[in-house]
């Protein structure tokens, strides 16, 4: 009896919530499993949801192992001070009020994310347009879709995502272009996967200049020279033509532009060598896949920050588009251009208008009557008229004063925005920064003059948008932290102080939702202005349906009141006639060519485990362990030629500034290209920010940044000393060249290399690391080789340990992994504590090796192990025997190099 | 017939060489000793333990009269049998009794006498050395009536004594001229976690200071230490514990040539040919001995040379220190010190009690200091007899054999140099002669 009790006891604590997962625009669905009390999370991939049936990455698989608050920001900041939200609300519409009194509407600005909830975003595009006067609001959407926007725009009319992931499962041939779709959309990936698993003939070509993971399941690779896609596509075009391909029928019925496009293709690329030369690839190559593509009318071409991050970005897209027009394969099941995007919300953002250059709801400044329309559905008082500043322009506005007061919402500028020095320099200058964010610290907030504490994932309720336009609700799990807020609210109140009142009166999110559904839908039709973007099918939603409402792709309306996959298999577009329009394209080089100073071309992107700036997914120490520092990778003759070895530093300076990065030589990478991790900031890396680096040129169109492209210089780091830290306790900024931080389980581990010599830094260690000798201190030292390892116990339990030595090769610096692992234990045996030093498992433990599959957290030479002792020779197997790649399978191509490594040892 | 060996002392390396000459040619000599003292042969070194209560007499006797009757040598032990003088014209030994033994080979073997400070009062009773059952038997008594004892002397046996007495009770205060424990086998850093240690265990200790007299009672016996500064100590027991001297007086009388010791060349024989030397009473190349390790080495050169297989020559190698009071553990070896020229691998974890030194020069070990986990020593001796380049296992050198010798192994050109002289049998942890 009293174990039914008990038992009832935890049933009615623990709370079954599907959500959304918190990263990137696949949008999958989760099913969380909620201790209220506790603030304990479990996440699963919700089996009902269609993005992801199922499945999780190794990044949603560690959401619960980032709900605490120990980074979390709980209660207002202003000017350093904890204050009420009534205080810090007043500070801020005053402050707003002031500037906008004085200097105009145009000098305050709103720099969102894709983060936001589509209520949030909403609010906030409102009163910024409508109320405020001013259209400078834009988002971090602007470095991650804009370019998909622009170039959906040109050809459809509106930014419309024609295909759905279920185009995967039918498609004949994929094209994957500029996506490192393995680590970046890995439920995508999969989905990949086994369609070719189940369909021997699907083809998949993956275009990108690196060797990525995502070439694990390619029948070719296009290792193609950086930015030259425009050519290669065009190239296409042309081949398409020649090769009598095109659906002309559809063509006469449905597009414009064709006879121009074709020319200008034919002009641009219609030599399929001097193509295959521009782009540095094999000709054979080239033609293999124009072949493919002419020859598969199932095709779907999938397109990521490789094709959108570009000077030529939205040019890009429609060189993508174009193909798919002209063969009339779009709308179709298993056929179509789908832009990946990266955040869980970028959909969303660009449906409520949140950037620069849209009103509202799919409404654009430049048609005639949408500014009224939006004005009149608002009854706006101060509509705005023209586009505001896109995010780069409105940082370098900033810069120049003429902008004086800037609210950023959930993210990071000064990490992810090019020539980030210039943005942290221009908000360290500007008059007013408002920063609302879940996190405490982020480089941005240390230069917020307000803090406002907002909702984090686990908190926050209301509809988000993935990358195939499918509208889910993401629900609250857990009560508020602190004294945070939900986004929507805290504009809502700026807006009532600001004089707004009667407009931003909600007081549930469920309103703004379907104000929002109402204006999707408000004068759309064929008569007044039709829009893609239309679900005003939830304009009187219940509070009820609301809370059940299950995963639809829009439109949902009263044509389709259950969504829609595909849209344009009625050769009907947005534009004003109707028509597709094709655009005629000339490729072109990107903004900055390599010169003699800076040789290289940097090329930046996501990780498998990390996410953005690492605010949240930092949390979780078991997505830290598959790359836990800022890299660069190097083609070997590069590195021999730069002088650089692997595991070494490298100093990486481009004309707008430099960083710091561990060195990883790999021949994945090209001759001439080097590549770095977008993620670090400087929470965790001291001067491991590539956004320093990134040159600020952006896509004329689009204005999004060239983030893929530019042109740098490699040196190594000449160290006077290399070290760690290990420690229950943050170490402070050292003030050295390489300082970096990773959050591990139980302890942080600091890796660091400086220029002034070794001297003196074992005892500055000491009186660091053991201030009062309150610790028994433990140490190796080797003072004539410079070696110096020590390590502090509080009682028997492993306080700190520190390594250094004048070179970083592992016998005179240990690996990390296993001193690490001695963090979970409250008392070290005495062989264990005389031996921990040496860095490696006492005599008689196994080392596991580095963590490959972060899900089950399964190391390396378990993996290897399991493989020769079982004589395994697939993946599936390897994940019979010991678990790994059996969750997300983003480690699988790891894995498969494993196999490949032990049968070469075998053979 | 037979030829006729004589062995003056009936300790640890003149019965070892015995040992090894039975092992080597049992039928080759009559044998006959001398012993001074009224025992068999027994382990000097485990007085120690005795003193402390570990272990009996019985169990540390090496050799009893039944062994002697049982190999045919003839042992005539006891103070009337202390040898006063030899006959080197007839080759002829006498004792004090007047007894008279012929020989062909003759082995001095009479060990060493305990060094006695020259200050007033060091003859009055109570005042002692450690060095023989005699002592020992004094020490044991006193513990029982008396209660201050003081140690003069912070080396290996001073230590040993002071621990012994503490166990049997006493109040026991050592006295050092130096501010460093065991300054010949320990470094500062070891030196001072083994005081810390036997302070623990209630020695006290007064470092350094200048012992100036021995005060009388008024009966004869000691009742206090007087130091240069004034100041008294009271003392019932005073144990000397300053090092030895070798015994020659007997071997300068019959005009051996003796410097320090009497000298000896490779083969253990003094000036006259057929008169050998082993143990502490010898100096080798300039070298005087106290530990027994080298005592062994020189009874197998020594005994090889006497049954004329003439092939063993002995050579001093850097020998392994060892303090014998249950639960410390020391090791120090060779060059321990180091000079400019040499590196230091050091490892501190002073509050578990563990310190460990490896001296380098070329690459090479040349000294070696462990306190607390002295499990490895061994292995480093035995690196350093051979002479190992270590330059591939340096980083883990100082975490013991288990860790750094794959590094050594996986390092080809080093494979060749690699060999276990602990698997010969040699024994690589000495210890020392009490």
């Amino acid at each position: 009896m009293q174990d039914l009790i008990s038992s009832d006891i935890n049933n009615d604590s623990l709370q079954t919530i599907k959500t959304t997962c918190a990263y990137c625009g696949v949008g999958c669905g989760i099913e969380a499993q909620v201790n209220p009390h506790t603030r304990e999370v479990s996440v699963q991939g919700d089996f009902s949801h269609p993005a992801n049936q199922g499945r999780l990455c190794s990044k949603g698989s560690s959401l619960g192992e980032t709900v605490g608050l120990e980074s979390r920001l709980l209660q207002p900041v202003v000017g350093g001070k904890t204050v009420s939200w009534d205080s810090a609300l007043d500070t801020v519409s005053d402050k707003f009020k002031r500037i906008i009194d004085e200097h105009g509407p145009d000098a305050v600005a709103f720099y969102g994310s894709g983060q936001l909830l589509t209520e949030d975003y909403y609010v906030a595009n409102k009163l910024m347009k409508g109320f405020i006067g001013s259209a400078n609001i834009d988002t971090n959407s602007r470095l991650c879709m804009s370019s998909a926007v622009t170039g959906h725009k040109r050809a459809f009319g509106t930014d419309t995502v024609a295909t759905c992931y279920d185009d995967l499962d039918h498609a004949q041939l994929i094209v994957l272009v500029g996506s490192n779709t393995a680590w970046c959309h890995p439920i995508v990936f999969q989905r990949i996967r086994s369609a070719k698993e189940r369909n021997p003939d699907l083809k998949v070509v993956v275009i990108d200049p690196r060797r990525t993971a995502t070439c694990d399941i390619a029948d070719l690779h296009l290792p193609l020279a950086s930015g030259s896609d425009v050519k290669l596509f065009n190239g296409l075009l042309h081949f398409l033509n020649q090769n009598d391909v095109l659906d002309h029928p559809f063509i006469e019925q449905s597009c414009d532009g064709s006879v121009a496009a074709l020319e200008a293709a034919a002009e641009d690329a219609g030599n399929l060598d001097s193509v295959a030369r521009y782009c540095n690839l094999p000709s054979a190559d080239v033609e293999r896949f124009y072949r493919w593509f002419a020859d598969t009318d199932k095709a779907v071409s999938v397109y990521s920050q490789g094709v959108k991050q570009s000077s030529s970005g939205a040019d890009k897209v429609n060189a993508i588009v174009n193909c798919h027009l002209l063969t009339g394969r779009i709308g179709k099941s298993g056929s179509g251009p789908l832009s990946l995007t990266g955040q869980p919300n970028a959909m969303g953002g660009r449906e409520v208008g949140g950037l620069a250059n849209q009103v509202a709801a799919h409404m654009e400044f430049h048609i005639e009557g949408d500014v009224d329309r939006v004005a009149r559905f608002w009854q706006a008082p101060n509509m705005a008229r023209e586009p505001g500043k896109p995010a780069v322009d409105l940082f370098d506005a900033i810069a120049d004063g003429s902008i004086k007061a800037v609210w950023i919402m959930a993210t990071n500028p000064v990490v992810s925005l090019p020539n980030a020095d210039k943005v942290k320099a221009a908000l360290e200058n500007c008059e007013f920064v408002v920063v609302s964010d879940c996190v405490a610290e982020s480089d941005t907030l240390a230069l917020a003059h307000v803090k406002l504490p907002a909702l984090g994932w686990s908190e926050k309720d209301g509809m988000v948008t993935n990358s195939e336009r499918r509208i889910t609700h993401q629900r609250a799990l857990l009560p508020p932290a602190g004294e945070a807020k939900p986004d929507w609210w805290i504009i809502s109140e700026v807006a009532k102080r600001l004089g707004f009142g009667e407009a931003f009166n909600y007081q549930h999110q469920i309103e703004i939702f379907r104000e929002h559904a109402a204006l999707s839908g408000f004068e759309n039709n064929p008569f007044q202005r039709l829009r893609d973007f239309d679900i005003s099918g939830l304009a009187d939603i219940s509070l009820e349906e609301y809370q059940s409402f299950t995963p639809k792709q829009w439109p949902i309306n009263t044509d389709y009141p259950q969504g829609k996959a595909r849209f344009f298999a009625n050769g009907k577009f947005f534009t004003p006639n109707q028509r597709a329009q094709l655009v005629a394209l000339t490729s072109r080089a990107p903004g900055n060519a390599v010169s003699q100073r800076y040789p290289l071309v940097l090329n930046t992107g996501r990780l498998r485990d990390q996410w953005h700036t690492m605010t949240r997914s930092a949390l979780a120490p078991r997505l830290n362990q598959h790359r836990p520092e800022p890299f660069v990778e190097v083609h070997p003759d590069d590195a021999e030629r730069y002088q650089l070895q692997h595991g070494g530093i490298a100093h990486l300076l481009s004309q707008w500034g430099q960083m710091y990065a561990r060195v990883m030589v790999t021949d994945t990478q090209q001759q001439g290209n080097v590549f770095v991790p977008m993620h670090w900031s400087e929470q965790y890396a001291k001067k491991g920010r590539m956004g320093a680096l990134v040159n600020p040129v952006v896509d004329p169109l689009s204005g999004q940044p060239e983030s893929k492209h530019t042109p740098v210089s490699i040196r190594p780091l000449s160290a006077g000393w290399y070290g760690f830290v290990l420690s229950r306790e943050p170490l402070a900024d050292q003030n050295v060249e390489y300082q970096v931080k990773v959050n591990a389980e139980g302890y942080y581990r600091y890796e660091l290399a400086a220029i002034k010599s070794i001297e003196g830094v074992a005892e500055h260690f000491q009186t660091l690391l053991n201030p009062e000798a309150q610790f028994e201190w433990q140490e190796f030292d080797d003072a004539s080789a410079g070696v110096y390892r020590a390590a502090c116990y509080n009682k028997q339990a492993l306080q700190a340990v520190v390594c250094l030595a004048p070179s970083f090769a592992e016998v005179q610096l240990p690996a990390r992994g296993w001193l690490g692992s001695m963090f979970v234990k409250s008392s070290l045996e005495p062989q264990e504590r005389m031996a921990l030093l040496a860095g490696i498992p006492t005599v008689g433990t196994e080392d596991v090796g580095a963590t490959v599959c972060a899900c089950f957290n399964v190391g390396e030479k378990t993996i290897l192990k399991a493989i020769n002792e079982n004589k395994l020779t697939t993946y599936q197997e390897v994940g019979v025997c010991c678990k790994a790649g059996t969750n997300c399978g983003s480690c699988v191509p790891e894995i498969k190099t494993l196999l490949a490594q032990a049968v070469e040892v075998s053979s | 017939m037979k030829q006729r060996l004589v062995v003056i002392g009936n300790g640890m390396a003149g019965m070892k060489t015995v040992e090894e000459i039975l092992a080597a040619s049992p039928d080759q000599f009559e044998i006959t000793v001398f012993g001074a003292e009224p025992h068999g042969n027994y382990n000097r070194i485990m007085l120690s333990p005795v003193l402390s209560g570990e272990k009996t007499l019985d169990e540390i006797m090496i050799n009893d009269r039944q062994w002697y009757a049982d190999n045919g040598i003839t042992l005539l032990a006891g103070e009337d049998k202390f040898v006063v003088d030899i006959d080197r014209g007839k080759r002829c030994v006498i004792a004090r009794d007047g007894t008279q033994v012929h020989y062909d080979r003759l082995l001095i073997a009479t060990g060493s006498k305990p060094f006695i400070l020259p200050v007033p009062g060091n003859d009055l009773q109570g005042v002692i050395a450690f060095r023989d059952i005699a002592d020992v038997e004094t020490m044991l008594s006193y513990a029982k009536s008396r209660r201050h004892a003081v140690v003069l002397g912070g080396g290996l046996l001073g230590l040993e004594a002071a621990n012994g007495l503490v166990e049997q009770g006493m109040d026991v205060t050592v006295i050092h001229n130096n501010a460093i424990l065991l300054n010949r086998q320990l470094d500062n850093e070891a030196a001072k976690l083994l005081q810390a240690e036997l302070e623990a265990r209630g020695v006290t200790f007064k470092m350094p200071a200048q012992t100036e007299a021995l005060v009388d009672d008024g009966t004869g016996h000691v009742s206090a230490v007087r130091f240069a500064d004034g100041s008294e100590l009271p003392c019932d027991l005073f144990v000397m514990a300053i090092g030895v001297r070798p015994n020659i007086a007997l071997a300068e009388k019959v005009g051996l040539y003796c410097e320090k010791g009497i000298v000896v060349n490779d083969t253990l024989q003094t000036f006259d040919p057929s008169v050998y030397a082993v143990g502490e009473c010898v100096q080798h190349r300039n070298q005087t001995f106290g530990l027994v390790a080298p005592l062994f080495d020189q009874a197998k050169a020594c005994a090889n040379h006497l049954c004329g297989h003439g092939v063993a020559g002995y050579a001093t190698l850097p020998t392994a220190t060892k303090l014998k009071v249950t639960g410390i553990h020391l090791f120090s070896v060779g060059n321990f010190l180091g000079d400019a020229e040499c590196e230091f691998l050091l490892f501190r974890d002073l509050a578990a009690g563990n310190y460990k030194k490896l001296v380098l020069k070329n690459n090479r070990i040349i000294g070696a200091v462990l306190y607390g986990d002295t499990s490895e020593g061994a292995w480093y001796q035995e690196l350093l007899e051979q002479r190992v380049d270590i330059t591939p296992m340096r980083g883990l050198l100082i975490f013991g054999r288990a860790y750094a010798e794959p590094l050594l192994l996986n390092s080809e050109s080093n494979q060749a140099t690699v060999k276990s002289v602990v698997s010969d049998g040699k024994q690589t942890v000495t210890e020392n002669v009490a």
